[in-house]
């Protein structure tokens, strides 16, 4: 066994991408400030246009549509790209080229195009940048049939996801919270080398026997803390990550629900029409003779994403709104 | 005897050819227009015809293995890259055979084999993913060229000013051609533009921009040509505008209010591939009986492709849940 590597979930990603491109030439970044010196505005990608050069690490215009433009054509033409949207709400700017483009060329074509590209996007409120650079968005790609979907919560699953990512023959939207990229609470053990996590299947991070806790990204670890929580009370909590919401595991989903009778989905993404709709839905179909009270949706408020710290605080749910809707399941 | 390629004249094989081109779209849309009507077929048509020369110049001069792009006024592109006609009519007839197994229609011919590469729905869209294929030349080291087709219209959507500038910044073997048939849907350039000619745009991107009049057929082989040649040498891009007109308005079944009776009259009377046609005889390029011969062969060539799409089924029904993905089933968790 090989001591842990702790990595901070920024340098996982970093090491994913400069892992993707030194093992295929046709993977290439391109976005805004992300080649040397500034390395990114997170310095996610930090260090690879030094090694790989100015025409792999493609530092941008402010113009996103240009970005995804290039990244689907490049993409058709047998190219890996990489994009990167600094901020998740800038993906409104570019919406028609991912929805109308990447997502469905594969469609329109009869399966004789393909875009294998990766858009990788930081998200989340928490930072006090306000409405427009703080959403969460996944929803939009979701509901985009074409469109495959990664949020991960751990820098290992962050290295592994994008490694899989990247070498998907799909477009997907890679989606980084950027609380967890330099934040040591969100550090973990990364395996070293090319170790590729694969989507559509969802991880236990802990195993219980009352009622399952669905979540991703950052919210997971909400819900662990939500379980510690609960635990004292006698509630013992089962805590699913998805990982990957397109394709995502409705096999373990199902499995979990089936044996707790009870579940609260969880994400960070406004509640209304967010995936946890979707999720809740489906267990209902699936499951509805089977459980003992309706699921439960915690999610961001129904708002924009306020400033003050009081209003952004109260927009993100917290680990008792987590407590209090697996109450609600058990009254 | 073989005629000298010479820079400021096509030979002869070459004006051959932009007619075949020409007529082949002429032909093609005549048989469209003619089944729309009768009741034959129902689609949505975007009648090309009147932008002939236009794409037969671009045509003449790209390999195989050049990009097109185009939208969904695109059958004059589709059919100057050298899609084959009896997968284009049963993709415009939704058929199982057709270019995209009739999943795209025609809106979204695509037909990689013959460098037709994306056909969008959404006006300028194309604009910002031909970078991406011109980038994919220049990294690859390759001296293909995309050339990218888009209307007036388009020069006035935010993609038309990010792709421009991408392209110039990044000098890449792009030629945008805007095709200015003077309305953007239903609305005439005067009323949607600032500028009296769309190829004025060009300086503010630091790129050449060159105006032609697209129903000229040398004139339009001349201006495609040198762009093509310049992308190709490493040059950068280039903003060609090829003015012209829309014969039928906006699409199959428009009333053309909006047009003047009397400006789309003589743009129909001097329409450019019956001119085009007078002038091949007078100058003594091709005798009328070989026109007339190659105009034969087209006509077969239709009747057969016409005749092969309406015998072909359409797609299964399974087809709906395919192509989505690589590797997703999509059939069960589609509901």
């Amino acid at each position: 066994m090989s001591e842990p590597r702790i990595m901070l979930t920024a340098m996982a990603i970093n090491e994913a991408m400069d892992i993707a491109m030194g093992l295929d030439d046709k993977v290439f970044l391109l976005g805004e400030d992300i080649a040397e010196p500034s390395g990114g505005v997170y310095k996610v990608t930090n260090g690879l246009s030094t090694k790989y050069g100015a025409q792999r690490v493609r530092k941008t215009p402010i113009s996103e549509q240009a970005i995804i433009g290039a990244a689907i054509g490049a993409a058709i033409a047998g190219f890996r790209p990489v994009a990167e949207i600094m901020i998740m709400d800038f993906l409104a700017v570019c919406l028609d080229q991912v929805t109308n483009h990447a997502a469905k060329i594969r469609y329109m074509s009869g399966g004789q195009t393909t875009v294998p590209m990766v858009i990788r996007t930081s998200a989340g409120a928490g930072r006090g940048f306000g409405a427009q650079h703080s959403e969460l968005l996944e929803a939009f790609a979701i509901h985009s049939p074409g469109m495959k979907v990664a949020v991960p919560s751990t820098p290992a699953d962050a290295k592994g996801l994008l490694l899989t990512a990247i070498f998907d023959d799909d477009p997907v939207l890679f989606v980084e919270q950027m609380m967890m990229y330099w934040d040591k609470t969100y550090a973990g053990d990364v395996p070293e080398g090319d170790v590729r996590v694969p989507f559509g299947k969802a991880a236990i991070r802990r195993e219980g026997a009352d009622v399952t806790l669905i979540s991703y990204g950052r919210q997971m670890y909400d819900c662990l803390a939500a379980a510690e929580l609960l635990a004292v009370d006698g509630v013992s909590c089962e805590v699913i990550d998805l990982r990957t919401l397109v394709p995502w595991d409705e096999q373990a989903v199902m499995a979990s629900v089936a044996g707790t009778s009870r579940a609260v989905v969880v994400h960070e993404a406004v509640t209304r029409c967010g995936f946890g709709a979707e999720l809740s839905s489906r267990i209902h179909e699936e499951l509805f003779g089977q459980l003992s009270a309706a699921v439960q949706r915690v999610g961001g408020a129904n708002t924009p994403v306020p400033y003050a710290s009081n209003l952004e605080a109260a927009f993100v749910p917290q680990v008792a709104d987590i407590v209090a809707a697996v109450k609600r399941t058990n009254s | 005897m073989a005629d000298v390629q010479r820079p400021d004249a096509p030979d002869r094989d070459t004006l051959l050819r932009m007619f075949e081109i020409q007529s082949r779209i002429k032909l093609c849309d005549e048989r469209f227009r003619m089944m729309l009507m009768s009741g034959q077929i129902q689609l949505i048509y975007y009648s090309p015809r009147g932008q002939e020369c236009i794409s037969a110049g671009w045509g003449v001069h790209l390999r195989p293995d050049d990009y097109v792009v185009t939208i969904y006024r695109g059958l004059h592109d589709h059919l100057a890259k050298g899609v084959p006609l009896r997968e284009l009519w049963a993709e415009f007839l939704g058929r199982a055979t057709g270019t995209c197994k009739g999943k795209g229609g025609p809106m979204h011919i695509t037909h990689p084999a013959s460098g037709l590469m994306v056909t969008t729905g959404i006006v300028g869209a194309g604009i910002p993913i031909a970078n991406g294929f011109g980038l994919a030349a220049q990294l690859n080291g390759t001296d293909q060229v995309t050339v990218v087709n888009f209307g007036d219209g388009a020069s006035n959507i935010g993609a038309f000013h990010e792709g421009m500038n991408l392209a110039a910044v990044w000098k890449l073997p792009v030629v945008f051609v805007c095709q200015n048939n003077l309305y953007g849907e239903h609305t005439p350039m005067s009323m949607s533009t600032g500028v009296d000619y769309i190829s004025e745009r060009a300086a503010a991107y630091g790129m050449p921009g060159v105006t032609v009049d697209g129903n000229d057929p040398i004139a339009t082989w001349k201006v495609m040509g040198e762009a093509i040649a310049r992308a190709r040498a490493g040059g950068g891009p280039t903003l060609v505008e090829a003015r012209t007109y829309r014969f039928f308005g906006h699409l199959m079944g428009d009333a053309m209010e909006y047009m003047p009776k009397e400006e789309r009259k003589a743009a129909m009377a001097a329409d450019p591939v019956v001119r085009y046609r007078v002038w091949l005889v007078d100058n003594g390029h091709a005798s009328e009986a070989q026109l007339a011969e190659m105009e034969e062969q087209l006509t077969a060539a239709i009747d057969d492709a016409v005749e092969f799409a309406l015998n072909s089924p359409q797609p299964e029904l399974s087809e709906l849940y395919t192509d989505v993905f690589g590797d997703v089933a999509m059939e069960g968790t589609t509901r």
